[in-house]
């Protein structure tokens, strides 16, 4: 690669992909199912937890020896027959609201609930007072700049090209 | 335009910066909420650390009476370590008894360190899978909680017990059951 840009732009994604792929080997356990199903809904149960021992990383993600407790939780939960809706109330039980990425509305989460749509109200709220106020600033001309502007748009059109 | 609207962006500045303020300085992101205040103490049937091998003596909930001061520790945290001397100063002098659990640890190391540091616990359940952990909600060593007499989590402490949470925290909580135990007497 002779152009420093496209190893710039290599290097770049290689930071950008990085993570991910090491997110994606964190898990290591081999762990057996009765079925198809049952391992689907363990990878997406994993998937959708958040480890407690991290800030932002899902349990299928994490090497916190805690998250390992926990998907073998999850493991030993869907083999004896717990729903995922029982799973997730299970975890709730135990480690709280942070567990879940998706917080349910109640009164200490509600301004995490609100706030995107109460800014975009404060947002289209200054859109229109801007636009109205601008449209406010436009006064008529008077005599002597309409003949300015006539002058302008068509007295010189000969000489646009200068 | 206004005088008092070129304070606009000033005042918004200034509230984002109160927001962000009270964000990231006034909460801990680590301190996870405890969902267990509240809530009774696990159940769970476990077998107790012997004071040498070949004892097999299991404990359940039952044992854990109340007001006591359960403690999750292993000897692989380093944080365990620095608050142990603290844990035998409680024990000694407010007479809190304090049970241990012995979390995902060996068993033979565990013993070594009581007999090496002093053992402030009345006694310790071995916990080598983490399976009391789970149901205690626990994330990280060391965790305390604080049991009342009906077997109730009222306080949990994530992090290491100090001079500062006994005082501030844990010897608060302590009094307040004490004093309504003494009003709750009359009533049986």
């Amino acid at each position: 690669m002779a152009d420093p840009r496209m190893a710039t732009f290599a290097l770049l994604v290689t930071l950008f992909v990085a993570p991910f792929r090491v997110a994606a080997e964190g898990a290591i356990e081999a762990f057996q199912f009765d079925d198809a199903t049952q391992e689907a809904r363990y990878r997406a149960l994993t998937e959708e937890f958040r480890c407690p021992k991290c800030l932002n990383t899902n349990l299928a993600g994490s090497d916190a020896p805690i998250a390992a407790d926990l998907r073998s939780t999850v493991h030993r939960l869907i083999l004896e027959g717990a729903s995922d809706q029982a799973i997730r109330d299970y975890l709730q039980a135990r480690y709280g609201d942070f567990v879940l990425y998706d917080p349910p509305v109640r009164r200490g989460t509600l301004l995490l609930w609100v706030a995107p749509v109460l800014l975009l109200a404060i947002g289209l709220a200054m859109v229109v007072v801007l636009t109205r106020r601008r449209r406010g600033v436009e006064e008529p001309l008077n005599d002597s700049e309409r003949a300015r502007l006539e002058e302008l748009l068509h007295g010189h059109s000969g000489k646009d090209a200068k | 335009m206004s005088r008092a609207s070129l304070f606009i962006p000033l005042t918004a500045f200034v509230v984002i910066v109160a927001l962000l303020y009270a964000g990231f300085s006034l909460n801990d992101p680590h301190q996870l909420p405890s969902a267990l205040i509240g809530k009774p103490f696990p159940d769970f049937d476990l077998p107790a650390l012997g004071t040498q091998d070949g004892t097999n003596l299991r404990v359940s909930k039952a044992d854990v009476r109340g007001p006591v001061l359960v403690n999750v520790w292993a000897t692989w945290c380093p944080t365990c370590r620095a608050e142990h001397a603290e844990l035998l100063r409680i024990r000694d002098e407010s007479g809190l008894r304090i049970i241990g659990v012995n979390y995902k640890d060996n068993p033979a190391q565990a013993r070594l360190w009581l007999s090496e540091l002093g053992n402030p616990y009345e006694f310790n359940v071995v916990d080598a899978q983490g399976t009391l952990g789970v149901d205690l909600g626990v994330y990280g060593a060391p965790e305390s909680f604080l049991v009342d007499a009906s077997g109730t989590i009222v306080y949990k402490r994530v992090g290491d017990v100090n001079r500062r949470v006994w005082q501030e925290e844990i010897k608060p909580h302590l009094d307040a059951l004490a004093k309504s135990a003494a009003g709750g007497a009359p009533h049986g």
